[in-house]
């Protein structure tokens, strides 16, 4: 079981420092929500955990050791899964290809067990196994993505706003997988604009203004809105 | 004869297959490179070169042909790598103009070095020759040369088509050419897609050397310039960011060009490059995007 530890990290592109000594950490089994508005930092911070953004300081460790300055591939092989903002699915690949793509980052030589862990997840991604992903629903293609994700067997899950541009009840599904994904022992890092969801569901929450941490929430302070609100416009 | 009032035969047809074969070869090694590094190669036609010179050597030497082909492939496939590790590598992070202009460079720098050690004569590469004679096939009289090229070039096409859709490196490969990004994020290795393609590319290189070397058997520090040319204007009138159109575009110059220049008197055919090359300007200006590529396509103009 590995753990994903952020330690006062700081992400600079030019002159504008997107991330600025962030501290947290996700432990497996564990869900962690990153929260806050846009620009505070918290893409920058899953690319720079990804090795696809440039880290001017802190470090990034997997189990005690460090990952920064590796390529994303590289990271990618060593167990971190990223479900990328817009969900980046092959359109004119199929749903089973895309799949396939996934395995690219696996540890172990296999079948494709992580194909059919994709399927038990998202039945519908079955359904539609031979068609081109771009003709997939929006909720369809974040399944996927999702799915895509885990074929590679990650001990780790970075997701860049898996509900943009979501209806309410495919959340839904989204947000149950999320759970179910992080009970068989995975560390989960959930960045989202859904604040009040994203509380409710998460293990711990930070909220990041201006590429640093302002507040750290629990499960309980979902219902605190005036918290939730104070925290987005200090 | 197929069409009386033009000089088009049986034979005349098969040498134009013949040559769009080779030519969609061309383009399918110009497109694979392109594919993932976004770079047109305008060294193509001088690893092309490299390798008739190592087949006239071979010839030389006195080598059996099997092995002057493996000579041949194996200059063509060192010096792909050499180009990659030397030349693309290390430019890879540059925009686009930067390696475009590099791969004139190294193209420049090619073809000076045959100059300066094989001299403006060159070689000749006549061991392959004989495959200029005619097959009989009931009573139509087709070089060898054309039947060899056809299959050779179907043959490579189906196969890298296996190699694209049915392994998990063409996979990677194809996923690269859409977004390289995201197959990185994936676990796709950058250097290893880079790398395959190169080679694959070079193979290419390799095959068109060898059929070509059966045409031309005096090999100069041109050879293969002018066919590179052409075939880059076939790969941009396909669709240059699609392989397939990009493929049927070098066939369909190659095709065209084998055609016109079977049937067109020689004192007409002599104008067949203006011919064309204005065709080509033709299609750019209604397509932009490409003959065989869907419509719509989005080509932003300022």
């Amino acid at each position: 079981m590995t753990q994903l530890a952020v330690e006062k990290l700081s992400v600079r592109y030019g002159a504008v420092e997107a991330v600025r000594g962030l501290s947290l950490e996700v432990r497996p089994g564990e869900i962690v929500g990153l929260i806050g508005p846009n620009g505070a930092g918290k893409s920058s911070t899953l690319q720079a955990i990804m090795g696809s953004a440039p880290v001017t300081g802190g470090d990034v460790k997997l189990d005690g050791r460090s990952i920064v300055g590796r390529r994303p591939e590289d990271v990618a092989r060593r167990g971190v899964a990223l479900v990328p903002e817009g969900r980046r699915i092959f359109g004119e690949l199929t749903v089973e290809e895309n799949l396939r793509l996934g395995l690219a980052a696996r540890r172990k030589r296999g079948n494709g067990a992580g194909i059919i862990r994709a399927y038990d997840l998202f039945p519908v991604l079955l359904e539609s196994r031979s068609r081109h992903a771009g003709f997939l629903s929006g909720g369809q293609q974040q399944q996927l993505a999702i799915g895509r994700a885990l074929a590679a067997d990650p001990d780790v899950l970075l997701l860049d706003e898996p509900s943009l541009g979501l209806a309410p009840k495919i959340v839904d599904v989204v947000f149950g997988a999320l759970r179910q994904i992080s009970d068989s022992g995975l560390a989960v890092l959930l960045v989202e604009q859904r604040a009040q969801r994203t509380v409710a569901l998460a293990d711990r929450s930070y909220v990041l203004a201006n590429g640093e941490l302002r507040l750290t929430l629990g499960p309980d302070d979902a219902g605190d809105t005036d918290r939730l609100v104070a925290a987005y416009l200090a | 004869m197929i069409l009386g009032f033009l000089n088009l035969t049986w034979p005349v047809f098969a040498d134009a297959l013949a040559l769009g074969g080779i030519y969609a070869l061309m383009a399918v090694g110009i497109g694979l490179v392109f594919g993932v590094l976004r770079l047109v190669n305008f060294a193509y036609g001088q690893l092309i070169m490299a390798g008739a010179f190592a087949l006239a050597y071979g010839a030389q030497w006195g080598l059996p042909n099997w092995v002057s082909i493996l000579f041949c492939f194996g200059v063509v496939l060192a010096l792909s790598v050499l180009m990659d590790r030397l030349v693309f590598r290390p430019l890879r992070t540059h925009s686009p103009a930067v390696m475009l202009v590099a791969t004139f460079a190294v193209a420049f720098l090619l073809q000076n070095i045959a100059l300066l050690a094989f001299g403006s004569l060159g070689k000749t590469a006549g061991a392959l020759a004989q495959l200029q004679a005619p097959w009989d096939i009931g009573g139509v009289f087709i070089r060898k040369i054309a039947i060899i090229a056809i299959t050779t070039a179907a043959g490579c096409l189906a196969l890298l088509q296996l190699l694209l859709t049915r392994t998990p490196v063409g996979l990677h490969m194809r996923a690269a050419a859409m977004d390289f990004r995201t197959a990185r994020i994936l676990g796709v290795r950058a250097n290893r897609v880079i790398g395959v393609a190169v080679l694959l590319s070079g193979l290419l290189a390799a095959v068109s050397a060898v059929l070509l070397t059966v045409e031309q058997t005096q090999v100069t520090y041109t050879f293969a310039l002018p066919e590179t040319i052409v075939v880059l204007a076939g790969v941009v009138v396909g669709g240059l960011n699609r392989p397939v159109p990009a493929t049927l575009g070098g066939f369909a110059i190659g095709f065209a060009y084998g055609l016109l220049g079977g049937i067109l008197p020689t004192n007409q055919s002599q104008y067949l490059n203006s011919f064309i090359f204005a065709a080509v300007i033709v299609v750019l200006l209604v397509r932009p995007s490409g003959l065989f590529t869907r419509a719509g396509g989005s080509v932003e103009r300022v």
